[in-house]
């Protein structure tokens, strides 16, 4: 029989199997904390930080992301707060700039209303162009984990950071697959790619980042 | 060399090294570490083989080549031995001079250290200011071991701690040991070794893996380059002696390509060790068995953070993972794997040698040992030094450094790297411990300690080091990479003179969550620089914004160059070398600028001869009409 532990999340007394993740955890006991890197089918990323929870640990508390935290012992687990909203809230305005373009909709927007985010907060002072990419990596992780055709990649580090497409590989695998359409949560994969056949590659485009 | 199979055998081949070796005989050593061939040591050691073969002196003088002594701006430093007088600043035309000197027992002068105070020469390196507060427990070896030849590090002892541990300690008393000893780790955390060691040892899973951080990446620090150029097999011994304690028989050195001389002498290094069977199979013939691989980091600063570079040896992209569950348990394809610092394998020798009592007689109650730092920057006596953890700041900056250079008064001094902070005038006497300096808000870090002058601006410095983690960072988790991004877009506008009041706020504001909410070590400090200077030196911001004044005189966007024309002696030198034509004036004319022309490079302040000290920075003022036609006023001698 598998192990449970026993934990709180927020306020309430859970017991949840061992090995599984505060995330998973709290969505058991209908918890929703929002996320923007996470999918079920893939491994724990933690690269949008939007589902950080508190987590109190004999006796001291720290800000954790709930993706990657396996449940533990006696730990205290609070998914709201004035300061884990704060987070969330800062985390939506820092990427709403990256979104501008297509304005600043679906799973975003929902979460900016929620969090009271001003999502033109650092707008003006966003001079890079915006990709709607917020380098979430599922279509990455998803491409190599799931599908198996690693045809998508990160190249560049730090801000220069951005997603491509391994031409040799997307010619091979990508006009038959288009799984990371639905994968995105910004919808730009399929609007860039127009819903239509992929892939349709120019050199010029994918040297000069627009791929 | 046949294979050393037991510690007897150790020991026999010490002696017949200790034997083989003539005390007496006169031996030029010259440091050679990478600052000593940014310096010319190469061609200084050239001169001198050149010098001996030409005299015939092979036989009667020995040449030693050493790594990095210490005293880096005072290199080449040659060393002559056995009465251990120090020359500095050596240069290929001193070879001569100082091959005959060695020949008739004599001291040449000029090239001792001459101290600044008292004006007096000093012959021994070890009474020279800048060692002799020092206590170089550990890099101190350097100077008496060519760093290729195991057999130098032999005849200082080497490798005695390992045949200890391995002949009369059981892995638990080597880890008892390093426990009792209270050892911290010294890349950066301060994370206690002994109980890192312990959690690897006990964790679940096999097999488990050893591995040195060598991926050091700060601004301005290289204490772990020293040690592995200089004596990578005190390292390799290390690293042997906790892959023993722990069980490991795999061991990893994650060194940076961009140390070629540290990867050159630790391939060398770990070859000998093979040869000699302090490496492999059945290691002196206690059973155990232990390899080392080299990975070369492909120059990513964040492949230093520990999760980072594991990901790193197993062959993909350098970026950090998540670590809730502790690379001590999940590490290395995901076993358990147990990385440190090189500084910190290098101490584990001395630990086992001298015994914890011994370690922990030295230092604070929280800080134990002795701790390497790279003093650079605004500070007279650059170079590497090794102090007694709980010396105070100022010893270090004024005693061991000569304080700052040209009488400019100190500023800050930023301690940690990028993840550490600028620590003010009022905290100088603090002393140098892991948790004194956490709580005001810097951190140990490796042991980077750029000292800054007034004419530093701190708005710009803090922009420097976000600009430095906004090209270093792995760009993975949001709070890091807009964080960074948003960061240095307000300090660049305050340096420019465009920043608002309520930016600073938001400064904060963005700090706060990259430190609560950021992936990796690299994003939760990398806001430090900013923080601390906006806790320290308020008002600077504060005049960037309010004035449009960057009092230290750095922003090029608040400052003008003027030529003060009482002063100026229309000597041409600044006109001549203008690289838009600005200057205006000429032969008796008094010179100005056309300020429209002028794109503040700077090159008018610097070549107006200190005699005149004509160009001047303005910031925040009004900037004088010029009065174009004006005869000069002779200055009266």
């Amino acid at each position: 029989m598998e192990k449970l532990i026993s934990l709180k999340i927020d306020g309430k007394e859970v017991k949840a199997r061992e090995g599984i993740t505060v995330l998973e955890a709290a969505k058991e006991m209908g918890i929703e904390i929002p996320t923007l890197c996470y999918h079920e089918k893939l491994k724990p990323y933690g690269a949008c930080r939007i589902c950080s929870v508190e987590v109190e640990r004999g006796g001291r508390t720290q800000v954790v992301a709930s993706c990657g935290y396996p449940v533990e012992e006696g730990i205290k687990v609070k998914t709201r707060s004035a300061k884990i909203d704060k987070i969330r809230r800062t985390i939506i305005e820092l990427i709403a700039p990256s979104l501008s373009d297509g304005g600043v909709v679906g799973k975003v927007r929902e979460l900016a209303d929620e969090y009271g985010a001003d999502t033109s907060r650092f707008m003006s002072r966003f001079k890079a162009t915006p990709t709607r990419c917020i380098l979430c990596g599922q279509c990455v992780r998803y491409c190599s984990e799931v599908v198996g055709a690693n045809a998508i990649g990160f190249v560049g580090r730090g801000i220069e950071r951005r997603v491509v497409f391994f031409p040799e590989r997307a010619s091979r695998f990508c006009p038959t697959c288009h799984e990371c359409y639905d994968v995105c949560p910004t919808g730009k994969i399929a609007a860039e790619t127009d819903g239509g056949i992929f892939p349709k590659f120019s050199i010029d485009d994918f040297l000069s980042g627009k791929m | 060399m046949p294979r050393i199979n037991s510690p007897t055998e150790l020991e026999k081949l010490r002696e017949e090294i200790k034997l083989k070796r003539e005390p007496g005989k006169p031996c030029i050593t010259i440091s050679s570490g990478t600052c000593g061939h940014a310096r010319g040591s190469e061609e200084v050691i050239a001169a001198f083989e050149k010098e001996i073969k030409s005299q015939g002196l092979e036989e009667e003088i020995d040449i030693k080549i050493t790594g990095c002594l210490g005293f880096c701006q005072r290199e080449p430093i040659v060393l002559i031995h056995p009465e251990e007088i120090c020359y500095l600043e050596v240069k290929p035309e001193d070879a001569a001079e100082i091959v005959q000197s060695v020949k008739e027992k004599k001291i040449i002068e000029r090239l001792l250290y001459t101290d600044p105070k008292t004006g007096e020469k000093i012959k021994h390196d070890s009474d020279i200011p800048f060692y002799k507060s020092q206590q170089r427990n550990i890099l101190g070896s350097n100077k008496w071991i060519d760093s290729r030849s195991i057999e130098d590090y032999l005849y200082i002892g080497g490798y005695s701690a390992l045949s200890k541990a391995l002949s009369q300690m059981t892995p638990d008393q080597v880890l008892e040991e390093i426990k009792k000893a209270n050892l911290r780790g010294r890349g950066g955390g301060g994370f206690p070794t002994g109980r890192k060691w312990e959690e690897t040892k006990n964790a679940p899973g096999e097999p488990k893996y050893v591995i040195v951080n060598c991926d050091e990446g700060d601004p301005g620090a290289y204490m772990d380059r020293s040690l592995m150029e200089g004596n990578p097999h005190s390292v390799i011994e290390g690293l042997i002696i906790g892959a023993y304690a722990i069980g490991s028989h795999e061991g990893f050195v994650y060194v940076r390509q961009e140390y070629p001389l540290a990867v050159e002498n630790l391939n060398i290094a770990l070859k000998q060790a093979e040869e000699y069977g302090f490496l492999g199979e059945n290691i002196l013939n206690s059973g155990f068995d232990f390899r080392i691989k080299v990975h070369r980091g492909a120059g990513a600063f964040v492949s230093g953070e520990s999760s980072a570079l594991m990901t790193a040896i197993e062959g993909k992209v350098g970026e950090p993972r998540m670590k809730y569950v502790h690379m001590s348990q999940r590490g290395y394809k995901e076993k358990p794997s147990c990385l440190n610092n090189v500084e910190t394998w290098a101490t584990v020798p001395f630990i086992i040698n001298k015994g914890s009592d011994w370690f922990n007689s030295i230092g604070t109650e929280g800080s134990k040992g002795t701790k390497i730092f790279s003093l650079v920057g605004k500070v007279n006596n650059t170079g590497l030094v090794e102090v007694p953890m709980g010396m105070t700041l100022r010893q270090i900056i004024y005693d061991i450094g000569g304080g700052i250079p040209k009488g400019r008064k100190f500023k800050g001094v930023q301690t940690g790297g990028p993840s550490g902070g600028i620590i003010p005038e009022q905290y100088l006497d603090t002393p140098i411990d892991f948790d004194e300096l956490t709580q005001i808000g810097s951190m140990m870090g490796s042991g980077g300690m750029i000292v800054m002058d007034e004419d530093t601006c701190m708005v710009d410095m803090a922009r420097y080091f976000i600009n430095f983690c906004c090209e270093e960072s792995c760009g993975k988790c949001i709070p890091c990479r807009e964080g960074l991004r948003m960061l240095l877009e307000i300090l660049t506008d305050v340096c420019e003179g465009k920043g608002k009041e309520e930016e600073l706020q938001t400064l904060e504001d963005i700090a706060e969550v990259m430190k609560d909410a950021s992936l990796c070590a690299l994003g939760t400090t990398a806001a430090n620089p900013v923080l601390t200077t906006l806790r320290y030196f308020r008002d600077e911001y504060e005049a960037h914004i309010k004035d449009k004044r960057c009092p230290a005189k750095v922003c090029k966007n608040l400052i003008t160059y003027y030529i003060d024309p009482e002063k100026c002696q229309a000597c041409m030198i600044c006109l001549r070398n203008c690289p838009t034509g600005a200057i205006q004036g000429g032969k008796n004319l008094v010179h100005w600028i056309e300020q429209d022309k002028c794109i503040k490079c700077g090159i008018c302040y610097q070549v107006c001869p200190e005699r005149f000290n004509a160009v001047e920075k303005l910031s925040g003022e009004p900037v004088p009409a010029p009065v174009p036609g004006r005869e000069v006023t002779r200055k009266k001698e």
